[in-house]
């Protein structure tokens, strides 16, 4: 009976700084400042947002005109439940929106609060941010135009080009491991290093991959391995860097446990960095059994042992 | 070489820094492709397809940005290929344009690689770490730094040898009007004082992190200014890790290379090549990747480096754009040293021209030294 | 110029809602690959050239096609390349590859594990980094804008929507990758809640988990191969502007132009990329299929999406048709991007190059 690998989710969140060149940056300065800016295509088209190329011709799409904010709803769909980062919390519409003057519609949100009021054809305007200077976003939503608050005028003192905008972008990834590495963690958790040998080439991985690399084929058969073995090679880390663990100067090195066939990357402490050898002979320090758990952290590096160092030839053949 | 000819009608490069914040990605990569036009003589409406190359999405935070890009690429109304093969990437896109050429289906192809990593922070994207495991903490050159000293104890080389290659690329960067890194008055002195990162590699030996765009004009004819004929192209890719994996020399590397210089005709690359432009970012990969591409024999190929034969004017001259050390927009870099191995014998790499180029190497690697692509490109027709 | 190329073996993973597999795919193509090879009478070291696709988005992780090459056993190295597309447009860079006479085979293969996140939210990232993406637009909304401009414009309707995951369902009965399948009356889907008005739940692709590998092969090779190779008369693919607001989404000139340059007309049966069911419709009228065009005997993208391979898959399907019997001239469509933004054409015949 095949129990299902470990998963937990994986967090990828990051604040993306985008440079907006001039013809964004001239758009996005003036929705900071309340107003909205096409862009005239080769053919005329008067395109909002404005876009940087020409879709026809690939030119440089540098004439700028000013459109309204109000405009007409050229299509939309209905969003229920609304996704992280989307305009509003509540429901909304989706909405293709040709302001005046324009001739290519845009995708904003409309809240409209419920389907039966939203329309094809139904007139809106923009609703402005209180707190400008963040692009597209600049623009809350559109909204309809009957019964709407009045609108705030355009400043017309001109502010600070808006030159760079901030994109969060935070997605949750949930991640599996291969029946390999799950066999692997569940043996570290356990205080066991387990590798697994390919059927074919009979070599040794650990940790074990999806595949043995060579042959393509799952690693079915345990192999536990002791947990000792040779430095192979190695750096010694000088330079300080986000999420670093150690103080540098430490050593990151390649570490063949005895009977594996692969070496992995462990740090090696317990002696000072320069002390460390190619062909050092190296045991695991596990942390306290207390914290052990489904996770490589169990060992918390390898130190010294103090025999003689292994022979170059012996591994050579892993470098 | 199968098919039909092809050949490299222009190149063309941003200036590449640390952040272009005067510029969006398509402006960046329009800087390339408009400079790359002109050079090829060729406008945007005579190009039939349009390859795009860049490395990982996340370090821009756009999922396949070439559907953004579509119309500051020109394409569309036209086919628009996305190429990804890692840190090769840039390589293998011109190698695919090449293709589209060299198969008949399209006379003119424009083929685009770029990499704005002021978007995000590269060091971040690529240290994103799964549950369960707990990063070592080594850091981005901690990955190479165990093969090269490795290479170090195999090869015997002298410890200076990464600093001579140091050396030799940032002072032909400053010979580069487009290269990050400028630095004429460096020396042997000024990069062994520098910080020891990850010991064996210094400070003045890494890379920079660049944004930057390249695009190359590829064609089946000449459209009247000379153009670099292409003689060979190659890849090759093998597992990131294997039981028994030769770091140092990895077989998918000298597989590349074997294929590329039959494929070109060349039976000895050392007395052919005269120029190559290979991927190095980090100074001690010059020598390994010699000795893996054939230009010295297992073991020796520091001795060339050593003996200045990598300079300008050398045997081989190497990275004389000032290559990967002086500029390293991740995507394009591969591109960009396609491009300047075709400037070079196009006779327009001006002051690092190497003079009398006629046939010249393009060399990109990436992941975990486990892709390669390659190409040989010439002034005359193979 | 090598241009008798076919396709000459088709394999896939089922299609499922999750996977316990790993999101670099290898637990997903070992089964495909062994397949395919067997299918073929072909080794690893037969195949000279290997071209994937997939998305580092999907998985959450940079370089995540990386790992899959252990799924093959790529020692002695392999003439590998990948695009960050549908694995149809790998089988396109593969076509281009044999053509130049470099490689006589290739194998092509696209992977995907969309469970792994939320697909709609990772999807938005599609969009204009500066002037869409930012509000999130989830890739289903998009596709309900499209769909009511063409429901407005009077050319489908919610009927029509709805009859057409209807057949895809029961013609998925015969299919036993699907992820979907089963007989639904057509008045029962109407009655049901609207996931994103106008969209209901039988209007969108599901999400699923897949894989998929095809295998080509030039001239006499192919023959040696296959007793009956569908072989590729026809390939093209098109770009439209990534502006949304500029194109008229109630058609597919992209689609329309491919189609021609291919050499589109007279097929029997046409394997259509749609993950919505108002884009059949909308395919169809772009590709000029009248109804004697049989449309995903398969059941299509609507009973099985497995991003990244589901454009792939629809090529193995047709080309199976062909292999099979069933058809003697058929048609695969792929698409990418936002709204059909991008789509690619191939036209397969069994009766060898024309």
């Amino acid at each position: 009976m095949s129990r299902a690998p470990l998963s937990a989710p994986l967090e990828v969140g990051f604040d993306y700084t985008r440079s907006l060149g001039p013809t964004l940056s001239r758009f996005m300065t003036a929705l900071a400042q309340r107003r909205v800016l096409g862009a005239r295509g080769s053919d005329g088209r008067v395109h909002v947002p404005p876009m940087e190329y020409d879709p026809v011709t690939a030119e440089p799409l540098t004439e700028l005109v000013e459109v309204s904010p109000e405009g007409t709803v050229v299509s939309w769909s209905w969003m229920p439940q609304p996704l992280a980062g989307q305009p509003l919390e509540r429901p909304f519409a989706w909405a293709l929106v040709r302001l005046d003057g324009a001739d290519t519609p845009m995708v904003h949100a409309v809240d409209a609060g419920s389907p039966e009021v939203i329309c094809t054809g139904m007139r809106v305007r923009v609703r402005w941010s209180p707190t400008p200077g963040h692009g597209i976003r600049d623009i809350v939503c559109f909204e309809p135009l009957e019964g709407a608050m009045p609108t705030t005028e355009p400043q017309d003192r001109p502010g600070e080009p808006v030159t760079m905008i901030t994109t969060p972008i935070n997605l949750t990834v949930q991640h599996t491991v291969s029946p390999g590495e799950d066999v692997h963690l569940r043996g570290l958790a356990e205080g066991r290093i387990i590798g697994q040998r390919c059927p074919l080439c009979r070599k040794v991985y650990v940790p074990p991959r999806g595949a043995c690399p060579t042959c393509g084929v799952p690693t079915g058969e345990n192999v536990e391995l002791p947990d000792h073995g040779t430095v192979t090679t190695f750096c010694i880390v000088n330079v300080p860097f986000l999420g670093q663990r150690i103080t540098p100067p430490y050593v990151a090195a390649y570490i063949l446990l005895d009977g594996a066939d692969i070496a992995f990357l462990h740090l090696v402490l317990g002696c000072t960095p320069d002390e460390v050898r190619m062909g050092m002979r190296v045991r695991a320090h596990w942390r306290p059994r207390e914290e052990w758990g489904t996770t490589t952290r169990n060992i918390d590096h390898f130190r010294p042992t103090g025999e003689p160092d292994a022979p170059f030839e012996s591994y050579a053949n892993h470098l | 070489m199968a098919g039909r000819l092809a050949a490299v009608l222009g190149t063309g490069q941003t200036h590449h820094r640390t952040k272009r914040t005067d510029v969006s990605m398509a402006g960046l990569c329009r800087e390339a492709i408009d400079r790359a036009l002109a050079d090829a003589g060729v406008p945007m409406s005579d190009i039939d397809a349009v390859v795009l190359g860049k490395a990982p999405d996340l370090f821009e935070g756009v999922m396949m940005p070439e559907l953004y890009l579509a119309d500051a690429l020109g394409a569309p109304g036209k086919p628009l290929l996305r190429v990804h093969t890692a840190g090769s990437v840039g390589g293998s896109t011109a190698n695919v344009a090449a293709s589209l050429v060299q198969a008949g289906v399209h006379r003119r192809v424009l083929a685009v690689a770029f990499e704005k990593q002021s978007e995000s922070n590269a060091m971040w994207a690529l240290s994103i770490h799964p549950p369960f495991t707990v990063p070592v903490g080594a850091g981005a050159g901690g990955y190479f730094a165990p093969h090269m000293r490795s290479y170090i104890r195999r090869s015997g080389a002298p410890d200076h040898i990464g600093a001579i290659v140091a050396v030799k690329d940032r002072r032909n960067g400053a010979k580069n009007p487009y290269a990050h890194l400028r630095q004429p008055d460096i020396t042997l002195e000024s990069v062994r004082a520098s910080t020891m990162l990850w010991d064996p590699i210094r400070y003045d030996e890494t890379c920079p992190s660049s944004d930057g765009a390249c695009a190359v004009v590829i064609g089946d004819a000449p459209v009247g200014r000379p153009v670099a004929w292409i003689h060979a192209t190659a890849m090759r890719t093998e597992p990131t890790m294997f039981a028994g994996r030769d770091q140092v020399n990895p077989q998918a590397g000298r597989d590349a290379a074997a294929a590329l210089w039959r494929q070109a005709g060349i039976t000895n690359p050392l007395a052919e090549i005269d120029a190559a432009e290979i991927y190095v970012p980090f100074s001690w990969f010059e020598p390994m990747w010699l000795e893996n591409l054939g230009f010295a024999d297992e073991g020796q190929g520091w001795k060339l480096t050593e003996a200045g034969e990598t300079e300008i004017g050398g045997l081989l001259p190497v990275n004389p754009s000032g290559g990967v050390l002086s500029s390293n927009p991740i995507g394009a870099s591969g591109m960009l040293r396609f491009a300047e191995a075709a400037m070079q014998v196009m006779g327009r790499a001006g002051e690092h021209q190497v003079d009398g180029a006629r046939k010249a190497l393009g060399h990109a690697y990436g992941g975990g030294s486990q892709f390669f692509a390659m190409w040989v490109v010439g002034a005359d027709k193979p | 110029m090598q241009d008798d190329i076919a396709i000459v073996g088709f394999a896939q993973a089922p299609n499922v809602r999750s996977t316990t597999a790993t999101t670099n795919g290898v637990e997903m193509l070992i089964p495909v690959f062994a397949e395919v090879l067997a299918a073929t009478g072909l080794s690893k070291r037969d195949i000279e050239f290997w071209c994937s696709g997939s998305s580092d988005y999907l998985a959450g992780r940079a370089f995540s096609f990386v790992s899959a090459v252990d799924a093959i056993g790529a020692f002695p190295p392999i003439n590998e390349s990948h695009v960050e597309m549908d694995g149809a447009w790998a089988l396109y860079e593969a076509w281009v590859k044999i053509r130049t006479g470099e490689v006589d085979t290739a194998l092509v293969y696209g992977f995907g594990k969309s469970s792994a996140g939320d697909l709609r939210r990772v999807l938005a990232l599609q969009l204009d980094p500066y002037l869409v993406a930012p509000l999130w637009p989830d890739s289903v909304s998009i596709a309900g804008l499209q769909a009511r401009l063409g429901l407005e414009a009077g050319l489908w309707t919610e009927r029509d929507m709805a009859a057409v995951a209807a057949r895809s369902r029961a013609d998925a009965i015969g299919n036993p990758a699907a992820q979907l399948r089963g007989i639904v009356d057509v008045d029962e889907l109407l009655a049901r809640p609207y996931l994103a008005d106008p969209l209901r739940a039988h209007d969108c692709a599901p999400i699923t988990d897949g894989a998929a590998a095809v295998v080509l092969a030039a001239g006499d090779r192919a023959r040696e191969i296959c007793a009956r190779p569908a072989w590729i008369t026809g390939i093209e693919h098109r770009i439209e502007s990534a502006n949304l607001g500029a194109r008229d989404l109630t058609g597919s000139p992209s689609t329309t132009a491919a189609a021609k340059a291919a050499g589109a007309g007279g097929v029997e049966l046409a394997e259509l990329h749609a993950p919505f069911t108002h884009q059949e419709i909308l395919l169809r009228q772009s590709l000029g299929l009248g109804d004697e065009v049989r449309i995903n005997p398969s059941g299509g993208t609507l009973c099985g999406n497995p991003m990244f391979a589901a454009g792939l898959v629809r090529i193995g399907e047709a080309a199976a048709a062909i292999t099979r019997g069933v058809a003697d001239r058929a048609l695969a469509h792929a698409t990418s991007g936002p709204a059909l933004q991008q789509n690619l054409v191939c036209v397969l015949s069994g009766g060898g190059h024309e």
